[in-house]
């Protein structure tokens, strides 16, 4: 395929479900059923006259619910051309039968289309009496409404990722997790924060969310490695409609919260700045992914930072 | 972009030899400090960096980052790569500094991912 370098991946995704469907979908799900039938009796001129008044192209000749030929246009203009257009339908019908089965799946009528040269193919049942008729277009229809389906489910579970532990009854519902973070331990330095994101990822929550959440706790548990006495702890409540983080540590407090708020303010060390931190911006970072921020912070009891995300308003 | 063009066009190597690579790269940014790149890339880019350590690693998958470039001949250790290859992280070094890949990447048609900061913020 010449064009292939300009399929993006959405365009990959959907050929491919296309393919699936192929091998999901029976022939039952998309073929028309109440199929106009012609008896081997009637004449030709009968048939295009059922044939004028349903707007078909064509149908298959049943004797006792099963199937013993087919009529399309080209057999009737071909009674014309004769001027035997009286005749019997089983004079001129085609008696060579492709058929197959409503259980089968679209992906062998598929393949018969592309090898045999005919428009549509009767739809038998396990007693081989007709129960549908099938043509290209009803493939296209059913493979379209299936991929509609497709995408009403996906929307539901878009929603759905707005509202974690949605399957879940109680009072209240809530998911806690706990972090213990050290002084100076670069070395794990966001590996708490990265569980958490994944976390959120495994129940569900849309990615947008999942990254704001990272974000925020990753610049709070780096600060308790930075700027604590001794390491603090993080602690995540995972709640229906909102998360709630927390970071709070024993020490030694902010000094002055309007200075440490401000963009680029910093008290890192050049060593910790060599280690690509200390840009003064983590604060202000946590500000932009939460929907909520307070520090209480005190120089004898240390600093709380409560940051909360609600689920059901997005951020942008 | 795919990731083996970004890695060729920045003359790097790539350093994760099993992780997946087909992930398509959208963006760039480039930068050391890494508060700086969870402020502003935006996700599926490729980061451009020459400070080498862990954390890198770990701001990177915060960020939804899906291809990291070591550059000016650092060399990430074993530790680095350990933690990349368990999150299927593909990490490159490149000899040219991040001024050069940026804009070789650039030339080449990849779009930057660095969102504009605001120098004065109202709030
Ligand atoms: N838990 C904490 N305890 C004490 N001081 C803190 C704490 N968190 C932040 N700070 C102070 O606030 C400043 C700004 O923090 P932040 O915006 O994260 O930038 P950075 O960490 O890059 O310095 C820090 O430099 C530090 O002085
Ligand atoms: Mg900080």
């Amino acid at each position: 395929m010449s064009d292939q370098a300009t399929l993006s991946d959405n365009d990959a995704g959907m050929i491919t479900r296309v393919e699936e469907l192929g091998y999901e979908l029976k022939i039952s799900q998309v073929m028309t059923t109440n199929v106009v039938t012609f008896s081997p009796d009637m004449t030709m001129l009968e048939a295009l006259n059922l044939i004028q008044h349903h707007r078909i192209s064509g149908a298959p000749v049943t004797m006792n619910g099963e199937v013993v030929g087919i009529v399309s246009t080209e057999d009737l203009i071909r009674a014309l051309r004769d001027g035997r257009i009286d005749r019997k339908v089983s004079d001129y019908m085609s008696k060579n039968l492709i058929t197959a089965k409503a259980t089968d799946k679209v992906v062998e009528a598929l393949r018969i289309f592309a090898k045999k040269n005919v428009g549509r193919l009767p739809i038998l049942d396990e007693n081989n009496k007709l129960v549908g008729l099938l043509t290209k277009g009803d493939i296209t229809n059913g493979l379209l409404d299936a991929l509609q389906r497709d995408y009403q489910a996906e929307e539901v579970k878009r929603y759905r990722a707005s509202h974690l532990f949605e399957d879940i009854e109680s009072d209240r519902t809530s998911l806690i997790l706990r972090y213990r973070i050290i002084k100076d331990d670069f070395l794990h330095g966001g590996a708490a924060s990265n569980h958490i994101k994944r976390a959120l990822l495994r129940l569900g929550a849309d990615r947008q969310v999942a990254r704001r959440c990272g974000i925020a706790v990753y610049e709070a548990e780096m600060n308790l490695i930075i700027h604590t006495n001794n390491g603090g702890f993080l602690r995540v409540e995972i709640e229906p409609h909102k998360i709630t983080m927390e970071a709070y540590d024993d020490g030694p407090g902010i000094d002055d919260v309007e200075k440490a708020l401000t963009p680029g303010f910093s008290t890192a060390s050049e060593e910790v700045r060599n280690k690509g931190f200390g840009a003064g911006m983590g604060l202000v970072n946590i500000r932009a992914c939460v929907d909520e921020m307070t520090i209480k912070t005190s120089k004898e009891s240390g600093t709380n930072l409560y940051m909360t995300i609600y689920l059901d308003k997005p951020k942008n | 972009m795919k990731v083996t063009e970004v890695i060729a066009i920045s003359k790097g190597t790539l350093l994760t030899p099993d992780v997946n690579l087909d992930r398509e790269i959208q963006g760039g940014f480039s930068g050391d400090l890494m508060s700086d790149v969870l402020a502003s890339v935006q996700a599926e880019a490729v980061l451009i960096t020459g400070l080498c350590n862990p954390q890198v690693v770990r701001t990177a998958l915060i960020a939804d980052v899906r291809l990291i470039i070591f550059a000016r001949g650092k060399k990430p250790g074993e530790d680095i790569l350990n933690l990349a290859i368990d999150e299927n992280l593909p990490i490159a070094a490149s000899p040219l500094g991040l001024y050069e890949i940026s804009g070789r990447l650039t030339q080449a048609g990849l779009p930057s991912y660095e969102m504009e900061m605001n120098l004065f913020p109202k709030d």
